[in-house]
């Protein structure tokens, strides 16, 4: 990293990471991590399958504790047990899978652990109406043509991301990690949230974007960080890199950067 | 890069399904109504007694007990867990609620009125929360298999009631043995009271399932359980909570049936598990989680009453009726998965 780009933002870093690593028994995924994200920074996580992205994203996330290393998050050291913690100290996760349910409704999902009550006498019952309506706003926002009342099973792969995508925005953020946000939708949705990342970054909400896609990478990103085999092999602004030199550092072809 | 494409986004192509190609009425629970129509209307044409007061009154008497399981067994089933303890449970708890009043009558409690008899139904399903407590700690902390968990339990409550009871009926008594039976025997409007208490607690519990944020949780764990967890949801207290009151509506179920017997002998409710089972998934309810509901639950036990009932008028052997209730499991099931089919 330069040490202009530090300079340039004087806040304490929103996340730090320094020397994560974790085994899954005998599969070492990551070792040795250090990573420091300043507000409105989007960074690139990039990497071939199975380099350790996902793992690093569940570590931050709260789903599971690193084996070694620190997490510090707005300056102090965070040892996040639940993925809850981790939402209610500002962290908002996409992941891979999306992590709906496919028998509710698509504003449930969204929803999902924050439902919107309305209290009747002593009983606190669901705003669907208020629900419904904030869902179809951030759809609308995302420029997806999902219906917030439509089951989430009947839905196409990109809906779907809308749906995981439209959940993050509920909350204010300091920090949302994007597993994979873009690999099903089409260029117009590509558009949108590449759009939705650069109006974050404004508001000053870092982000990390993980994605096989390179333009996707250095049309929005600052940075890009490169792991391979579970390693950093490259921490660059993308306005000192290029798209040859991630993919070389990607397959191995280059060692490091 | 990025050019934003105006304009609000519309629908242009996604039409909104017919009404009767949507919700409650594309789904299982809407084919089998109509199945339970049809049938009902083929045994009042073909039999004498079946609409004579006397008949209609017992067979909804008879269905309601099943049916008031059912429901909390579909809630159980909606998380994509079973309860194989029902049927125990009733006997356990039926048999445990008429010692506590026998034992209450005998004791200064018999001098306040009432007191006897609502102590030991408290008594009763408190055991009955205890045991789907046991059940819910097993299954969703320590993550034993729903099925093995709540067999092992089916064991143990029926071996426990013959423990206490020798294999001897027990039959209520009591200063106020009266308002007992009248209490779980009697009628209201005209209706016997097991079925104005199904009524409500199926009313109850479609509030609860659609309108609640509890209910939500309990279809997301059907779901997808992970997503559940990732968003926060207390995945163990909603499970917790489901066992409890499957257990509770078994107990509160065993309670009526004490009432109506006279008695709670010890072999009750022996095997219900599987007719309770069967009238949810009968209903709709998906063993693999995530449908269901109160209205199927309801639909599905009175389809089996009605198949019992119709075999017995016609005069037919009625050992047949499980042939039958087997039978239309499977087609319920089968309707549902060439309609899907279709969709796909
Ligand atoms: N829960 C787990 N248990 C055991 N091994 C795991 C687990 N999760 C991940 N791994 C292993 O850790 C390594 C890194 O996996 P990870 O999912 O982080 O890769 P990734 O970079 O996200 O890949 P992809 O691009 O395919 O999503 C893999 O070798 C994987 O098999
Ligand atoms: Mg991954």
């Amino acid at each position: 990293m330069s040490a202009s780009a530090l300079a340039s933002r004087d806040h304490t870093p929103v996340l730090q990471l320094s020397g994560i690593g974790k085994e899954f028994g005998a599969i070492r995924a990551l070792s040795g991590i250090d990573l420091t994200i300043n507000p409105g920074d989007v960074v690139g996580l990039m990497g071939d399958n199975g380099a350790g992205k996902s793992t690093l994203v569940k570590i931050i996330a709260g789903n599971f504790h690193p084996t070694h290393g620190t997490i510090r998050f707005d300056g102090a050291e965070h040892r996040f047990d639940r993925p809850l913690d981790a939402r209610a100290a500002g962290i908002e996760v996409v992941y891979q899978d999306l992590a709906l349910s496919n028998n509710v409704s698509a504003a449930a999902n969204v929803f999902l652990g924050r439902e919107i009550l309305r209290k009747v006498g002593p009983f606190r019952f669901l705003d669907h109406r208020a629900m419904n309506a904030r869902a179809l706003e951030l759809f609308n926002e995302l420029k997806s043509e999902t219906r917030p009342k439509d089951l989430v099973k009947q839905m196409s792969g990109g809906q779907r991301q809308a749906v995981a995508i439209a959940r993050t925005r509920l909350a204010n953020a300091k920090l949302i990690l994007m597993d994979e946000p873009t690999a099903a939708i089409s260029v117009r949705q590509v558009a949108e949230v590449l759009d939705l990342i650069r109006r974050l970054r404004d508001q000053g909400v870092a982000v990390i974007l993980i994605s096989h896609r390179m333009p996707d990478v250095f049309s929005v990103c600052d940075r890009v960080v490169v792991l391979r085999r579970g390693e950093k092999r490259a921490d660059k602004l993308v306005s000192q890199s290029s798209p040859e030199e991630v993919t070389a550092l990607i397959t191995g072809a280059k060692e490091f950067a | 890069m990025s050019e934003n494409v105006a304009g609000p986004v519309s629908f242009g192509n996604v039409g909104e399904a017919r009404w009767y190609r949507r919700g409650a009425f594309a789904s299982q629970t809407a084919y089998v109504a109509v199945a339970f129509v049809l049938i009902t209307v083929l045994v009042a044409v073909f039999t004498h007694n079946f609409l004579s007061y006397g008949n209609l009154l017992n067979t909804s008497k008879n269905f309601s007990y099943i049916a008031i399981v059912a429901l909390g067994s579909t809630l159980v089933i909606i998380t994509g867990g079973i309860d194989l303890s029902v049927g125990s449970v009733m006997a356990l708890v039926a048999v445990l609620t008429v010692i506590l009043m026998k034992f209450f009558a005998t004791t200064f409690v018999a001098s306040i009125p009432y007191l006897g008899i609502t102590l030991a139904v408290l008594g009763g399903l408190l055991v009955s929360a205890l045991v789907g407590l046991v059940n819910g700690l097993l299954i969703s902390k320590i993550r034993l298999s729903p099925f093995v968990t709540t067999l092992g339990m089916l064991s143990i409550c029926r071996g426990a009631t013959y423990v206490i009871t020798q294999g001897r009926g027990q039959a209520p008594a009591g200063p106020q043995v009266d308002t007992f039976y009248s209490l779980t025997d009697g009628k209201l409007f005209g209706l016997p009271v097991p079925l104005v208490y199904l009524l409500v607690l199926a009313v109850v519990m479609g509030v609860a399932l659609r309108q609640t944020r509890w209910g939500r949780y309990v279809f997301v764990l059907g779901g997808n359980e992970r997503a559940a967890q990732l968003t926060g949801v207390a995945v163990s207290r909603v499970k917790i909570s489901v066992y409890i009151l499957c257990a509770m509506s078994a107990g509160f179920a065993g309670i009526l049936i004490a009432g109506w017997l006279g008695s709670a002998p010890a072999n009750l409710a022996t095997g219900y598990e599987l007719k309770i089972i069967a009238a949810s998934v009968i209903g709709g309810a998906d063993l693999a989680g995530g449908v269901g509901g109160p209205v199927g639950a309801v639909i599905g036990a009175a389809l089996i009453e009605v198949i019992r009932n119709g075999l017995a008028l016609f005069g037919a052997d009625t050992y047949w009726e499980q042939v039958f209730v087997g039978t239309i499991i499977i087609l319920a099931v089968l309707v549902d998965r060439l309609r899907t089919r279709e969709a796909e």
